[in-house]
Formats: structure tokens, C-alpha cells, sequence
């Protein structure tokens, strides 16, 4: 017994022994002798919705975040004046479109998969929940997908955001109703979460600075399907224009049921929804409805654009960005897809000025930029009330409309420098 | 006389959509009435529901109502399936076996649905036209949907009343011990009307994918909300759940004149427990 019982045990610490030494990561691997330079993997923590309500944007993220690692993988890295080449890999999660998931991520990103920079999931409630944990163990994390500004404006010091703040989100098109038709009367009806109560909350104060009369306000929740009683609210407050919406689901849902409806809107303007490419599945339902975009490929920015503002140029082109991410997913680039790219070139280029990967001093080289890109200005706010809020990025407003093949097209309508097509006001009634 | 005109508009389309409503909600509680069964799998039933609607009208390129009599008998025939599987030896042993037995079934529809059809949103294109009655606009999918649920509700009164399988079902709800001394197959009538909850609720979702778009998750809202008709109509009583849904379709019409939207849930739900407080068998269900 005593000896089976012995041979037992030395089997176990042998295989105790075999398994220890071919673990991953147990045994550090050797640095480079021959002279050549040494290479730094950089991890990229990211979670990401393959599942949930913001599983269409989250996705079109990832995708270009993805493309831009490739890109400089497969370009060498960036190689900094110390020898070392920095390379990246991503370390990722689905966090189901679920904020208390994307906390237990984030926390299991920092702390057990020790990511050296984090980039924030899509949507601003989930970067909210994420941005606390980041700040927490001093993480840097570059967001996309949230424009909400309040993140910013709680005193962090390690976010710092791509997109326009949800605030500014849909003055330009104010700008342009203004132009259109001054005395329309407008409904503001969004979803209740954070991004869309924030792109409100700077929606009507300029609405009313500009003249125009916001008949009715409403807000109604992420998971509603039915809009036929805030249809017949709208209906019923005589507004000519509709601005609001939220995110993919409940905007899209709401499109289709204004037409449905025919609810006799002189213009539509929904959040998120109408910029993705899944939009126009709508059939008739789509033509005519516009959104504020981050990045329009037809209007994308350019180094002539970045020369004439004084600004340094940095990244591909947007026909090149284009290019490859067709390459990559067989489908067009939008917004979303833009904004994920552009988190990863920010990264690199806060890298590269900092010629380091350090965070304090790719902190201090992140507060430092501005540069422009395809995706347009980027600089960052540095004062601690509203630190990393995006301050160098502006939007263009979008609308579906059909082109010479009768095919739906989304235009570039406003600014009207840089207009692919004049906006289609009023929208024909079904 | 804004609102008057609000409640002109909103209330009828209210109704309409509580047919489908309650459709979906006798499903749930004709099994409930039958084996004490709460089918925690009527969510993603309904979902597939949804898709199958979507792959009629949108791979097919047929008119989606000519799939509801085949989405129901596949309905009828997955809901016996799952009985056989997942339900029939527990049936017997403690609710919360039952439960966590449908529940598992539950989590295995929205894995494989997702791995499939991943949760974006699907959108049937289909429009059956609108009716317009002054300043109410009437679908017509929200229309047929309704002429749908009368057929089928009035076919569900026939089965149970006129039929001998439908007596044997009433039978076994009744007393199941003294059912099977009648000779009647138990265990057969139990598969049945598993099935039979289960067709009802994937035509519910046929029907609802004809007014919104959809995914895999989306059948989580309506059961939510059978759960609130099974108590307004009576637990247990599949034909009282068609009064519930009305009911909560008229609320639906009738909260958003007054209040804003997002007020809806919070007094349906509120509505929920105070029924259940004061009569826990539901507002048509028998006294105990």
C-alpha cells in the first residue's frame, strides 16, 4: 500500500514538474544578445459587445481597431530611439452590452491580463462603468463609441476621448435647419440613457438660442419597440422635425414606424442609427432620415484640409483607411468603424512622441496632441474640469437619399463646404 | 383636448397590439393551467417565432402570413420535443425543478440563436398598408395580426370545449390522478399541451415580426409581459389571458397621453404586484 501510495506521489510531482516548465508565460523569455533591436509587446485591453443591444456599433469598432493592429504589426511596430520595437496584441472579452460585466472585465483586464493601455467598449454607458475602473489603477484608456461629456468631467486624468462630445452632437444640424427653414417647429424625442440625454442636453438650450420652438420633449426607454403613442404625441404637437432617437435598435425601430405611420415630417434626424450600413434594410422606410456622423468617407479629411488649418497630418488616407477595411470585412467603413481605427493610430502616435511606453509619459504625449487625421482634428481638453474631452473634432451631418440607380446612398449634407449632395428637405411623403 | 385626441389616436392601436399580447400570454398560461409549469422558454419560443416569420418573407420571398399555419404546427411539434426532453421527468418534482429545467432551455435556445443569428436586429420589410380614421392611423399588420389571434383564440375554444383531446386537457388540468383512473394518457395530453403553449407562442412572434424589428433576445420583453397578462387574465385561464392583453394593450394606449412613454413598464409592473397583492390568482382567476 505504502509503496503504490509513494509511487503515486512521485508521479504527481513529476507531472507537477513537466507541467510547470511548459506552462505559457511561466518562464520569461530571454533577452535578445546578438545586438539586434529588442522587441516590447504591448497589450491592448479592450472589451467588446458581441452580444447585446450595442453588438452592430460594437462590432464595426473592434473591426477597426483590429485593422489598425494588423497594420502596424505587419508594418514592423513602431521602433523607438532606444532600439526597442513595440509591437501590440489585444486582449478582449464579449461584455454582453452588460455595465456590471464590463466592470468584472476591465478589472480582470488591468489586474490579471496586466493591459498596458485599455481602449473603452462602445456606447457611453458602458465606457462610463469601464472609465471608473480605468481611473482607479491609472490606466490610460482612449474611449470611442461615447461621447456622453460628464466621464470628463469628474476629474479623471486617464480618458481621453475620440468622438465630439455628445453635446455638440447635433448643433450642426441646427445650423443647417436654420438655413433650410427657420420657422420649423421641432420635436426632441430620445432615448433615456446617458449619450442621448447628453446630446439633448446641449440640443435644446441651442435650439432655442437659434429662434427655433421645441414643441415637445420626450424621452423613452432603451428597450421600447412600440413608438406608435410618441408617433401620435408628435403627430399631434405639430412639429415639422423630428430630432433625437438613441442607438442602433430602438432608432432604427423608430424609423420605420415614422414611415409606416406617415407621420408627415419635414425632417428626421436620429442618433446612430441611420450612420450604420445595416440602416438602409429599412427599404423606403430609410430615405430621407439623417444623422450627425463622426467621419463620412465622401467627406473625408484630407492633408491639403490639415495643411491650410496649420496642423500636423498623421495616419493613411481615408481612401486607403477604406480600402483596407473592405479588404478586411468585406463591408464599407463607418463612423464606428473610424473611430476604433483612430484609437489605435492615437495610441501610436502618442507612442512614438513620447518614444516611450510609459504611461505618464504617453499621458503627457496624449494631452500634448494635435494633429489631424482622415478622421479629422484631434486634441484634447487638458483642464482638470473637463480633461480628455475632445475639443479638436467636428461632425457633418448625413442623410440617406437615392442616388442615379435608384440605390439608398448616405450623403454628406452639412457642412455645406464639404456637401456631397443638398439636403432632401422636405422629406417626400410615403 | 390634446390629450382626447391622443387617447383617440394611441387607444386603438393599444388594442390591436394587445391581441398579440394576449396571444402570446395564453401560451404560457395554458401550460401553467395544465402542469403547474412555468415555461421560462417562452421568451426565446417567441423569438423563433420572429425568425421564422423573417425567413418566410425575406429568404423565401413569400407573404409572411402564409407561414403561420406551418410556424404553428412546428411550433406544436418543438413544444412536445421539449417536453419529452427537457420537462417530463420533473414534472413531478418540485417548481423550482421545472424551473430551472425550462430555464435551461431558455439558455440553450439564445446560445445556439446567437452563435446563428448573432442579437442584431433582424427587420421583416413588410407593409400590409395603414387605415386612417381621423387622426388614428390603424395598421394593418397590427390589423391581421388581431384577425390572426381571434382564429386562433376561437380555435383554442373549440379544441378545449368541443374536443376530445381538449376535454382530456381540461381533465388532466383538473385532477391529473383521477384522469389517468378515467383511463385518459397522461403523459400524452401533457406533451400536447406543452405543445400547444408552445405554438401559441411562436404564432405570437410570427405576428410580432411583422410590426418590429427583432432578435434572439427580443422575445424577453413578451414574456415579461405574459407574465403580467397571466395575472390580469386569470392564471391559468388561456382564455382570460386574451382579456389581459387587452387590457395591458389599452394601458399601453392610454399611459403615454398623460405621462411620458418611459412611464409605461413602471405602472404595468406596479399593476403586477398590486394585483397579485390583492388577488393572487389573478384579476379573472377563480377564488380560492
Amino acid at each position: 500500500m505504502n509503496r503504490k501510495l509513494s509511487i503515486l506521489v512521485t508521479f504527481f510531482a513529476l507531472a507537477s514538474l513537466v507541467l510547470a516548465a511548459c506552462a505559457p508565460g511561466s518562464v520569461e523569455a530571454p533577452p535578445v544578445a546578438d545586438g539586434s533591436d529588442t522587441e516590447k509587446t504591448v497589450v491592448i485591453g479592450f472589451t467588446s459587445s458581441l452580444t447585446g443591444a450595442q453588438e452592430v456599433s460594437s462590432k464595426r469598432q473592434v473591426n477597426g481597431l483590429t485593422l489598425w493592429m494588423n497594420q502596424v504589426n505587419a508594418a514592423g511596430g513602431i521602433h523607438l530611439s532606444d532600439g526597442t520595437v513595440v509591437k501590440f496584441t489585444a486582449q478582449t472579452y464579449d461584455d454582453e452590452s452588460n455595465k456590471e460585466r464590463v466592470q468584472e472585465l476591465y478589472t480582470r483586464l488591468i489586474t490579471e491580463d496586466n493591459a498596458d493601455f485599455l481602449i473603452s467598449p462602445y456606447s457611453s454607458g458602458l465606457t462610463a462603468a469601464a472609465s471608473i475602473i480605468a481611473e482607479q489603477n491609472g490606466k490610460i484608456m482612449i474611449t470611442a463609441g461615447a461621447a456622453e461629456d460628464d466621464a470628463y468631467k469628474t476629474g479623471n486624468t486617464s480618458l481621453f476621448q475620440l468622438y465630439t462630445p455628445g453635446s455638440q452632437y447635433l448643433l450642426s444640424t441646427v445650423d443647417m435647419l436654420k438655413t433650410l427653414d427657420p420657422s420649423a417647429r421641432v420635436a426632441i424625442v430620445h432615448e433615456n440613457d446617458k449619450f442621448s440625454t447628453s446630446v439633448v442636453e446641449g440640443l435644446k438650450p441651442y435650439l432655442e438660442s437659434q429662434g427655433f420652438e421645441v414643441v415637445l420633449e420626450e424621452g423613452y426607454a432603451s428597450d421600447t419597440t412600440d413608438f406608435g403613442p410618441v408617433i401620435n404625441k408628435i403627430v399631434e404637437s405639430g412639429a415639422t422635425v423630428l430630432l433625437g432617437g438613441g442607438h442602433y435598435p430602438d432608432g432604427s425601430t423608430f424609423a420605420r414606424q415614422l414611415y409606416e405611420r406617415k407621420a408627415g415630417l419635414k425632417f428626421i434626424s436620429l442618433l446612430v442609427a441611420p450612420a450604420d450600413s445595416k440602416f438602409p434594410e429599412l427599404g423606403e422606410a430609410a430615405l430621407g432620415v439623417s444623422t450627425s456622423s463622426q467621419w463620412e468617407l465622401s467627406a473625408t479629411h484630407t492633408p491639403e484640409e490639415a495643411a491650410a488649418l496649420g496642423k500636423e497630418w498623421y495616419g493613411p488616407s481615408g481612401q486607403e483607411f477604406a480600402d483596407a477595411y473592405l479588404a478586411l470585412t468585406g463591408d464599407k467603413p463607418t463612423y464606428h468603424a473610424a473611430g476604433g481605427y483612430l484609437t489605435g493610430l492615437i495610441l501610436q502616435k502618442a507612442i512614438e512622441a513620447a518614444d516611450s511606453v510609459d504611461p505618464d509619459k504617453v499621458r503627457a504625449a496624449l494631452e500634448a496632441l494635435d494633429i489631424f487625421t482622415f478622421y479629422g482634428g484631434i486634441k484634447f481638453d487638458t483642464r482638470a474640469e473637463a480633461h480628455g474631452l475632445q475639443i479638436g473634432h467636428e461632425m457633418v451631418v448625413a442623410q440617406w437619399q437615392r442616388n442615379d440607380a435608384g440605390e439608398l446612398v448616405r450623403q454628406v449634407i452639412w457642412p455645406a463646404n464639404v456637401a456631397t449632395a443638398a439636403p432632401l428637405y422636405p422629406i417626400p411623403m410615403p | 383636448m390634446q390629450q382626447f385626441n391622443l387617447l383617440l389616436a394611441s387607444l386603438p392601436d393599444g388594442i390591436l397590439l394587445g391581441f398579440v399580447y394576449g396571444l402570446a400570454a395564453m401560451g404560457l398560461t395554458l401550460i401553467w393551467g395544465v402542469m403547474n409549469v412555468i415555461n421560462l422558454a417562452h421568451g426565446p419560443i417567441i423569438a423563433l417565432g420572429m425568425f421564422s416569420t423573417f425567413f418566410v418573407y425575406s429568404k423565401l420571398g413569400l407573404n409572411p402570413y402564409l407561414g403561420v399555419v406551418p410556424i404553428a404546427l412546428l411550433g406544436l411539434l418543438f413544444g412536445i420535443l421539449i417536453y419529452a426532453v427537457a420537462v417530463h421527468r420533473v414534472i413531478n418534482a418540485p417548481h423550482l425543478s421545472s424551473l430551472l429545467a425550462t430555464f435551461s432551455v431558455n439558455m440553450i435556445i439564445i446560445g445556439l440563436g446567437t452563435a446563428a443569428l448573432t442579437t442584431s436586429p433582424y427587420n421583416v420589410d413588410f407593409f400590409a398598408g395603414s387605415l386612417q380614421l381621423g387622426s388614428t392611423t390603424l395598421l394593418g399588420t397590427r390589423l391581421i395580426a388581431a384577425f390572426v389571434t381571434l382564429l386562433f383564440t376561437g380555435g383554442l375554444y373549440f379544441f378545449l370545449y368541443r374536443t376530445r383531446p381538449g376535454k382530456h386537457i381540461r381533465a388532466v388540468a383538473n385532477n391529473r390522478a383521477a384522469a389517468e383512473l378515467m383511463g385518459i394518457p397522461s403523459t400524452r395530453i401533457l406533451a400536447l399541451s406543452f405543445g400547444l403553449g408552445t405554438m401559441l407562442a411562436a404564432v405570437s412572434g410570427a405576428l410580432i415580426a411583422t410590426f418590429f424589428p427583432f432578435n434572439i433576445l427580443s422575445g424577453g420583453g413578451y414574456e415579461l409581459k405574459s407574465f403580467v397578462i397571466g395575472v390580469l387574465g386569470g392564471l391559468g385561464n388561456p382564455i382570460g389571458a386574451l382579456f389581459g392583453g387587452l387590457i395591458l394593450g389599452m394601458l399601453e394606449g392610454i399611459i403615454p397621453a398623460f405621462l411620458e412613454t418611459s412611464w409605461v413598464p413602471v405602472i404595468e409592473f406596479g399593476l403586477f404586484v398590486a394585483i397579485l397583492l390583492v388577488r393572487p390568482n389573478g384579476l379573472f382567476g377563480a377564488k380560492k
